[in-house]
């Protein structure tokens, strides 16, 4: 009789969880293309080069990143500014800026690298390419445009979500801090177009807090 | 014998001696002799204690090859097994099938850089990957990290554990034919996962803990989602008690299956839960504290027959008592910094970069040249989901590894395999290859 019982105790478990999916109380699932997960703030996905608020591009072809990225899919030539017409700010610019993305291990060190925060990562991770050129993004791929639209590379697709591009992550903002408690909650990095003005993520003692705790 | 011939022993940080060409260690192969050395080389004959049976007709005998490419090998695992009739007289795993060179591709990447290589080894523990890592690159340093960076390392490894457990708990109850353990594993595994995935933006790979500290703080609102795995996870466990552990079937394909006993282990070098399965108490995390681990409370889980039943009960357990852990390390987080504050080793706060030029010498330094540690050599270890996992890296003083050697644990525990299927049933191969959980890429790295 013992056997029978807990025959049936394991059967409960699969009955319970087999009425809950049905139910839509326990389903885990979503229909993937249709429906996306909402993803954390710190997702690491395709990266963007960004602007300053007034158009100016923000990197200034120093080759940090492609020096921090272990992958070494960083591609990155500077160029002197024209005087009279300057891209960024500095003396220099990035002329030439290419992501090999089939290398691409999504670390984030390049991101950590920048001292101007020229580039940060969005929330969009559908890469897939049909040949191996589509893989390496170029500065027109990468590049947001001085309102601070990121280009799609397939902006047609019925399935693209173009807002993940919008969505910068939280990365180069968290690891501001580099460590220091006293650092933590304290704004330091130059607006974008399109996102705006980050605002830093909370200090110590909120970000230790539990919600019940009022 | 002359004096060139020797080569002497390299110190590291020394001046590494010249290397003088001998004929020492030549192995010399004899005409009567090759053909038989050949034959062991390429595992055409083996030499154990293993004595033929001549009543068996030749019929009966049979050699197998299970995998690489066989969904219950786990990954990449070849199998060549020697049947008769039904029963597994011998059996020889064959690995390499997924080496890329990772120990290598460590002597090419800064120590800064590190952390992204060695967490693609056991690609079901990164954290704990990376924390023998780091541990090691600190000890050569001499640094010690803060109270907190300490205690987030080891809340994630020993979410780590859980979620790895749960995989091994999943794949083990697929092999044998449980299909909705292997739903519920992954499914439960999510929930970590995720918090993962908030912290540190990535849900594997995470490139998390680094020498220093840890990369970024815990997420806002954390303690919520801690709170959530401590409420759920043990309903799970309850779960699994019911659907498995007491299911006579399960019973019946598990308890004495795969039996490793105490002796046998401690001379294959396999630790982790099949170890410990076996009655032995050894766990890295009493032993060798690593992190301030020992201020927290809680047992080394020992089974008894040292199963396949036991390996499982091992890790369900396991998971029980990491929770134990990861609920006194959330009461007890410290506040201040979570990376140590020197210059040389840690970016500065990116504040600091447009304040001072100091800072952004050190930001620029650590960022293209990494940073350097000095000469040295070390070994660290910690405890794995899979058992001691360890570090050893000789630093000749520059900013990479001269050397990076990773005692993987799936490697050691692999070689238990021959004696744990000696003698059963074609059958129980699968449940005792699963219940040694070993991950490929670990094997081979
Ligand atoms: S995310 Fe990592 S691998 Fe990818 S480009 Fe940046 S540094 Fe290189
Ligand atoms: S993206 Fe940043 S790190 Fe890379 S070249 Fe431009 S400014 Fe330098």
């Amino acid at each position: 009789m013992g056997i029978v019982k807990d025959l049936l105790k394991g059967l409960a478990v699969t009955g319970r969880t087999m009425i809950g999916t049905i139910t839509g109380r326990e389903l885990v699932t979503r229909p993937y293309p249709h429906v996306k997960r909402e993803k954390p703030q710190r997702f690491h996905g395709r990266h963007v080069l960004n602007r300053y608020p007034d158009g100016m591009e923000k990197c200034i072809g120093c080759e940090l990143c492609a020096g921090a990225c272990p992958a070494e899919c960083i591609y990155v030539r500077g160029k002197e500014n024209d005087i009279d017409n300057p891209v960024s700010p500095g003396e220099r610019f990035g002329y030439v800026y290419e992501i090999n993305m089939l290398r691409c291990i999504f670390c984030g060190l390049c991101v950590e690298a920048c001292p101007t925060e020229a580039i940060t990562m969005t929330h969009l991770f559908e890469m897939s390419t049909t040949n191996r050129e589509d893989g390496i993004y170029t500065k027109d791929e990468l590049l947001m445009s001085p309102d601070g639209k990121v280009p799609h590379m397939f902006p047609d697709d019925p399935l693209a979500d173009l807002g993940e591009l919008d969505t910068a992550d939280g990365w180069v903002r968290a690891t501001a801090p580099g460590g220091r408690a006293a650092y933590q909650g304290v704004r330091m990095w130059a607006g974008t177009p399109g996102v705006g003005d980050w605002s830093p993520e909370p200090s110590q003692e909120e970000r230790d807090r539990r919600s019940g705790d009022g | 014998m002359s004096d060139t011939r020797i080569v002497d022993f390299w110190v590291a940080g020394t001046e590494e001696p010249e290397f003088q060409p001998t004929d020492e260690g030549m192995q010399e192969i004899g005409p009567e002799d090759s053909g038989r050395r050949l034959d062991e080389q390429y595992g055409r004959v083996v030499d154990d204690d293993y004595v033929f049976d001549d009543e068996v007709p030749d019929e009966e005998r049979m050699i197998l090859n299970m995998g690489p490419q066989h969904p219950s090998t786990h990954g990449v695992l070849r199998l060549q097994v020697e049947l008769e009739g039904e029963i597994i007289r011998r059996s020889k795993p064959i690995i390499g099938y997924l080496h890329t060179g990772m120990e290598k591709t460590g002597e090419q990447l800064s120590f800064m850089q590190g952390p992204t290589n060695v967490t693609r080894m056991d690609y079901l523990s990164p954290l704990h990957n990376e924390l023998a890592y780091s541990l090691a690159v600190e000890r050569l340093l001499d640094i010690e990290v803060p109270p907190r960076a300490q205690a987030i390392r080891v809340l994630m490894t020993e979410l780590n554990r859980i979620s790895s457990h749960l995989v091994a708990l999943a794949t083990n109850g697929m092999d044998i034919g449980a299909i909705s353990m292997m739903i519920y594993g992954f499914r439960d595994r999510e929930m970590i996962l995720e918090f993962f995935e908030k912290t540190t933006g990535l849900r594997m790979n995470h490139n998390y803990i680094r020498p220093g500290g840890v990369a970024v703080d815990l997420h806002p609102g954390w303690k919520d989602d801690i709170d959530r795995i401590l409420k759920e996870i043990p309903k799970k466990v309850e779960d699994y008690h019911n659907l498995l552990t007491n299911n006579p079937i399960w019973q019946a394909r598990t308890v004495g299956v795969g039996v490793i006993t105490a002796e046998e282990a401690v001379g294959y070098s396999i630790t982790g839960p099949p170890l410990r399965a076996a009655g032995v108490e050894w766990d890295i995390r009493k032993v060798f504290p690593y992190s301030g681990i020992e201020q927290y409370e809680f047992d080394v889980v020992t089974g008894d027959n040292g199963d396949v039943f036991d390996r499982y009960r091992v890790r369900i357990d396991e998971i029980v008592e990491s929770l134990k852990i990861v609920e006194q390390v959330t009461d007890s987080m410290p506040k201040g910094d979570y990376r140590v504050d020197d210059n040389k080793v840690t970016p500065p706060p990116r504040q600091r970069i447009d304040e001072s030029m100091e800072a952004l010498i050190h930001h620029f330094k650590i960022y293209t040249e990494g940073f350097r540690v000095p000469a040295g050599e070390t070994y660290v270890a910690v405890e794995s989901p899979r058992g001691e996992l360890g570090c050893y890296i000789v630093s000749d003083g520059g900013a990479r590894p001269y050397r990076m050697h990773v005692r993987a644990p799936s490697f050691y525990n692999l070689q238990g395999l021959p004696i744990a299927m000696a003698d059963s049933i074609v059958a129980d191969t699968v449940a005792t290859i699963a219940s040694m959980d070993p991950v490929m890429g670990d094997v081979d790295r």
